[in-house]
């Protein structure tokens, strides 16, 4: 496939960089990336991926747009109030860029979809706002050996993480088992900061795009946190011995999908 | 003794049980916080068995979730 002037032009940016160029910016028309939840962290990443003329893009959201979305989840507008996040994410991304084809899935991820939701993607975003959801994605990940990037906020804080497979520890290498339902506090009961979606979710876009062209080193043995309030970033060298993991260790205990209890932000008011 | 704990090197009295060290450091949520020292994950039922020792790196990784509603 050759570029189209309007293409050289709206890419010229990516083209330019030694890291990406026409080779990467080719890559990047090829790929397929999947976000799993566009909200707070789903958003920006959606948003930056169809920017950046990643050719197809899957968006799973089970939710409606809802008011209280608006501080944070900058891909819906007020006048989306209502509608499904996954039809208003694609409005935006295709006014965006046209060249994009994203593929819309209005459903939660299951241990029965997960599956064969991610089959088809080169790359998945975890941009889910529970633990259930992120224990399954991870593992749903580990068994179809799927890359991925893991993130989480709250209050004035981030994290994230890139898993690919063979090349360091998974999400459950480094947190075993989901904590217990409110056990520890979600973003409804302790607040966010909206612009923490923006800086995590962009930084998940950044390693996709970084995966797809090849460039530089993934947050793969990493976590990487960040602090807004202190302004301070942290990147934690995580244990490279994964032999133990219940999922992606030498002798995995868990080879099927499990579905643990919701406790998810989203728990409606 | 010196030990560095979340990228600060901190001054702590010799012989320091990783429980201690959680709760001294105000971890929150600390029975669902995984510590690793030089890399290497400890264990939660280790926390008390478990000392520190000058020089050691010591990480607290706290589930975080959050993200889409």
């Amino acid at each position: 496939m050759a570029f189209t002037n309007e293409q050289l032009e709206r890419y010229s940016r990516h083209i330019i960089l030694k890291e990406v160029g026409a080779k990467g910016q080719k890559k990047l028309s090829q790929a397929k990336v999947l976000i799993i939840g566009a909200g707070g962290l789903g958003a920006p990443a959606a948003l930056y991926l169809a920017a950046a003329g990643v050719g197809t893009i899957g968006i799973v959201d089970a939710d409606e747009v809802d008011l209280s979305n608006l501080q944070r989840q900058v891909i819906h507008s007020t006048a989306d109030i209502g509608k499904p996040k996954v039809q208003s994410a694609k409005e935006t991304m295709e006014a965006i860029n046209p060249d994009v084809t994203v593929n819309t899935y209005h459903t939660f991820v299951t241990s029965g979809n997960v599956l064969d939701l991610i089959k088809d993607y080169d790359f998945i975003l975890d941009g889910t706002d529970n633990f259930p959801a992120k224990f399954l994605i991870n593992d749903a990940c580990v068994m179809a050996k799927k890359p991925f990037s893991h993130a989480g906020i709250i209050r004035f804080k981030g994290q994230l993480m890139t898993y690919v497979p063979g090349q360091g520890p998974c999400y459950r290498c480094v947190f075993k088992n989901p904590p217990p339902k409110d056990a520890v506090p979600t973003c409804k009961q302790a607040g966010v900061i909206g612009a923490m979606g923006g800086v995590i979710g962009s930084l998940q876009a950044m390693e996709a795009v970084k995966y797809i062209v090849g460039a530089g080193d993934l947050l793969t043995g990493y976590l990487l946190t960040f602090d807004a309030l202190k302004m301070e970033w942290h990147k934690v060298k995580l244990p490279s011995d994964t032999s133990k993991c219940a999922v992606c260790g030498d002798h995995p205990t868990i080879t099927e999908l499990v579905d643990y209890e919701q406790a998810e932000c989203d728990m409606k008011k | 003794m010196k030990i560095t704990v979340a990228g600060k090197i901190k001054e702590y009295d010799d012989g320091i049980t990783v429980a201690k060290l959680v709760e001294l450091e105000n971890v929150e949520t600390p029975e669902y916080v995984t510590v690793t020292i030089n890399d290497e994950f400890v264990e939660s039922h280790d926390f008390e068995n478990t000392t520190v020792k000058d020089g050691d790196t010591v990480e607290f990784l706290y589930f975080m979730g959050g993200g889409q509603a």
